[in-house]
C-alpha cells in the first residue's frame, strides 16, 4: 500500500473514479444483491420463454401478490439473522397471527382493526418472549424457536381446530391483497418515488457539504433517480394494464399491497441504515464483545430485533390471510424456511453482521419466481422444491467463494 | 520532589486478591501526562489486573486512585470512562462489518433528532486520523476487515483519541504485528503522548518499550520492583528485574525526569 498524504472518505474522485471503484469492490467480493438481481433476470428470460402466460399482465400483479407474504417475512427474518441467530418460528408466528385475526373477526364479531391490532399484539408477544429467552437466559435461538416451531402449531390447531377453516370476510382486510390502486394513483407513487429518491440524496449532500466533505459527482445521483423512476415508471404501466379476461369487471392498478411492503421496507431500512439502534445491531452480529466494550447493550439490541422480526412476521401473517381470504389450522408452517432462502439468495449472511432489507426483498423475488415461473409449466411441487433448493445452494456458494476471495485480495 | 508535573494518574499502595491469592500487593505507579509510562513484567505478574482495576472492570480492593491529585473511585467501566480513561485492548474490540468511522464512534454515535450524523462523524473521524498521521488507510469508509493489523491498531488508538481521554492504556499494542507495522504504531504512540495524554503501555517487547517509553515500571509477582527514567537503564537490567533476579527498593516519587 503506497503512503498517501491524506485520507479518502471513499466519495472523492470523477465518476470514472467512482465506476473504478466500485468495480474494485465486486472484485473484493462485496456482491450484495448483484447474483440474486442477474438469477431474477435470467429466470424471467427463461420462463417467459417457456411460458406464454408469465409476460401477460394478469401474471405479473399476481406475481407481487404472490411475493408479497414470503418478501415481508423474510424481511422480518433479516433483523435476526444480522445477529447470526435464527427465528425458525417466524412462519408459525405469522400463521398463529392469521388464526387470531380470522377467528376473532369471524366468531366473536370483532372489528377489523381491532382483529388486526390483536393479532400484531401476538406476534410483538411472541418476540418479546423469545428475545428475553435468548438474551437474558442465554438459551441458543435456534432451540428456542424450535420450541416455539413445534408449540405454536399445537395452539395454532387450538384456535382453529382441527381440520379446521376461518374465513374472512372483512373488506378491508381482504383488500390487502386483492385492492388496486386507480391509474392515477399508481402514476403520483412513481412521482412520489422520484421526488424522495431526488430529494432525500441532494438533502444527504448539503449535509456532507455543511460539514466540509467531499460529494460523489452528482451525475451517480441523476442516474440513480432515473433508473428507479424508469423501473417504478415501467413495473406501474405493466400493472395499470387491463387484465381481466372479463370486460363486464375491469382489473387494473398496483395492487395496495405493493406499497404497503414498500413503505415496510423504507421504514427498516431507515431504522437499519440511520438510527443507532441499526448500528449497533450490526455491531452486536459482528463482534458482540466489541460492542458490549463499547457500551452497547447487546440483551436490548437481541431483544428488539426478534420482537421486530416477530412482529413483522405478524405483518405477513395477515398478507397471508388476505391473499388466501382465509385461515386454517397449518397457515405459515413451511413458509419460514423459504423465507431464510430469499434473504440467504439476496445476500444476507447467516453469519450475521452482513445483509439488507432490500436484498432480503431481491431474493425473495426470485424464490417466488421459481413458484410462479415452475407453477405456470405445470411442474409439480416437486420439481419447485428441487429447484428452489438448487438455487439456494447456488446462491450460497457463489457468497462463499466471493468471500474466500474477498479474504484473498485483502490480505 | 523534581518531577515537572503533577501525575494524572496516581496508584498508592494498591491492593486486589482474588480469594487466597494476592494478585496486587501495594503497587505504586505514577502516569503524567506527555508521557509514555511503560510497564513491563512477566506473565502472573499482575499488569492485567492493574489495568482492568484502572478501567473500572475489577474494582481494586484496597490502596487509592488519585486522579490529577484527588482521591477517586473507580468501581464500574463508565466511571473510568467519565474520568477519560480509555483501554485498548490486545485484541482491539473492533467490528469487522464496520467501516472505520462506525467502529471509532460505536456506542457513541452522533445523532439529528433520530438520524445519526454521519457527515459530523466522518469529518471528525478523518479529522483524528489526519492529527495522529494515520497515512496508511485510503478512505475512512473502508470497512475495518479489510485493514492490516497496523491500521487496526491505528484504528484503535484513535478511537481513544477521538474522545478526549486523558489517559489511554494500551494492552500488547506491537504483539500481532510485523516490522513494518510496528513501527507505525510505535510512531503512533509516540504522537499519541506528545499531544498531551497520558500512555500507560504493557508490553513484553523491550526494543518497543526502549523505543517509546518514557519511564518503566516493572512487577514482579504483585510488587512494584523497578521504577526507572528510560534513560538510566538498560535491557539487562530491565529483564533482571522482570525474571526476578535483581530488584530495588521503589520509591515512585523518587523517580524523576
Amino acid at each position: 500500500m503506497s503512503e498517501q498524504t491524506t485520507i479518502g472518505t471513499g466519495q472523492e474522485g470523477s465518476l470514472r473514479d467512482q465506476v473504478e471503484q466500485s468495480l474494485m469492490r465486486l472484485k473484493g467480493g462485496e456482491m450484495g444483491s448483484l447474483p440474486a438481481v442477474l438469477g431474477f433476470v435470467i429466470l424471467a428470460i427463461l420462463f417467459s420463454s417457456l411460458s406464454p402466460v408469465f409476460l401477460t399482465a394478469i401474471n405479473f400483479a399476481n406475481f407481487f401478490t404472490q411475493a408479497a407474504t414470503l418478501i415481508t417475512l423474510s424481511m422480518g427474518l433479516v433483523f435476526v439473522l444480522l445477529l447470526g441467530e435464527i427465528d425458525l418460528s417466524a412462519g408459525v408466528t405469522s400463521g398463529v397471527t392469521g388464526a387470531v385475526l380470522a377467528v376473532l373477526m369471524a366468531t366473536h364479531g370483532v372489528v377489523w382493526w381491532l382483529a388486526l391490532l390483536t393479532g400484531i399484539g401476538v406476534g410483538i408477544i411472541i418476540g418479546l418472549a423469545i428475545g428475553l429467552l435468548v438474551a437474558k437466559v442465554g438459551i441458543p435461538s435456534f432451540v428456542v424457536t424450535l420450541a416455539a416451531f413445534l408449540a405454536f402449531q399445537g395452539l395454532q390447531l387450538v384456535i382453529i381446530g382441527e381440520g379446521g377453516l376461518y374465513r374472512v370476510a372483512s373488506p378491508y382486510i381482504l383488500n390487502i391483497e386483492n385492492g388496486n390502486l386507480s391509474r392515477s394513483a399508481g402514476w403520483g407513487l412513481v412521482v412520489i418515488v422520484i421526488l424522495g429518491t431526488l430529494l432525500s440524496g441532494l438533502g444527504a449532500r448539503r449535509q456532507r457539504t455543511n460539514s466540509g466533505q467531499v460529494n460523489r459527482p452528482i451525475t451517480i445521483l441523476y442516474a440513480r433517480t432515473i433508473a428507479i423512476g424508469l423501473l417504478c415508471a415501467g413495473t406501474v404501466y405493466a400493472l395499470n394494464l387491463e387484465r381481466s379476461f372479463n370486460p363486464e369487471h375491469p382489473l387494473f392498478g398496483v395492487p395496495m399491497v405493493i406499497p404497503m411492503v414498500a413503505v415496510l421496507l423504507l421504514l427498516g431500512t431507515f431504522l437499519l441504515d440511520r438510527t443507532a439502534f441499526g448500528r449497533h445491531l450490526y455491531a452486536v452480529g459482528g463482534n458482540a464483545e466489541a460492542a458490549r466494550r463499547a457500551g452497547i447493550n447487546v440483551s436490548r439490541v437481541k431483544i428488539i430485533a426478534f420482537t421486530l422480526c416477530s412482529t413483522i412476521a405478524a405483518l405477513s401473517g395477515v398478507i397471508s390471510a388476505s391473499r388466501t381470504g382465509s385461515v386454517d389450522a397449518s397457515a405459515g408452517r413451511t413458509i419460514v424456511l423459504n423465507g431464510v432462502a430469499a434473504a440467504v439468495v439476496g445476500g444476507v449472511s447467516l453469519f450475521g453482521g452482513k445483509g439488507r432489507l432490500s436484498q432480503a426483498a431481491i431474493g425473495g423475488f426470485v424464490i417466488a419466481m421459481i413458484d410462479n415461473g415452475l407453477g405456470l409449466l405445470g411442474l409439480n411441487a416437486g420439481v419447485n422444491l428441487a429447484v428452489t433448493g438448487g438455487v439456494l445452494l447456488l446462491a450460497s456458494t457463489a457468497d462463499a467463494l466471493s468471500r474466500k476471495r474477498g479474504s484473498a485480495v485483502v490480505r | 520532589m523534581s518531577q515537572q508535573s503533577t501525575p494524572i494518574i496516581e496508584l498508592v499502595e494498591i491492593e486486589k486478591s482474588f480469594g487466597p491469592v494476592d494478585v496486587l500487593k501495594g503497587v505504586n505507579l505514577q502516569a503524567r501526562a506527555g508521557e509514555v509510562t511503560a510497564l513491563v513484567g512477566d506473565n502472573g505478574a499482575g499488569k492485567s489486573t492493574l489495568i482492568k482495576g484502572l478501567a473500572g472492570i475489577q474494582p481494586y480492593d484496597g490502596g487509592e486512585v488519585r486522579f490529577e491529585g484527588v482521591p477517586v473511585n473507580l468501581h464500574t467501566p463508565r466511571q473510568a470512562s467519565d474520568l477519560g480513561i480509555e483501554v485498548v485492548y490486545q485484541d482491539l474490540a473492533l467490528c469487522d462489518n464496520l467501516d472505520i468511522v462506525q467502529n471509532m464512534f460505536l456506542g457513541r454515535e452522533e445523532r439529528r433528532t433520530i438520524s445519526l450524523n454521519e457527515a459530523s462523524m466522518e469529518s471528525k473521524a478523518t479529522e483524528t486520523l489526519t492529527e495522529l498521521s494515520v497515512r496508511t488507510v485510503s478512505s475512512v469508509r473502508q470497512k475495518v476487515a479489510s485493514l492490516s493489523g497496523g491500521q487496526r491498531q491505528s484504528v484503535a488508538i484513535a478511537r481513544a483519541v477521538l474522545w478526549n481521554n486523558k489517559v489511554v492504556i494500551l494492552d500488547e499494542p506491537t504483539a500481532a504485528l510485523g516490522v513494518a507495522q510496528t513501527e507505525q504504531v510505535l510512531g503512533l504512540v509516540r504522537r499519541l503522548a506528545d499531544s498531551g495524554v497520558a500512555v500507560i503501555l504493557i508490553s513484553h517487547n523491550m526494543q518497543d518499550v526502549f523505543a517509546v517509553a518514557d519511564r518503566i515500571y516493572v512487577l514482579y509477582l504483585g510488587k512494584m520492583v523497578a521504577a526507572l527514567n528510560k534513560d538510566e537503564t538498560n535491557h539487562n537490567d530491565i529483564v533482571g528485574y522482570i525474571t526476578g533476579t535483581k530488584s530495588m527498593p521503589v520509591d515512585v516519587a523518587q523517580v524523576a525526569k
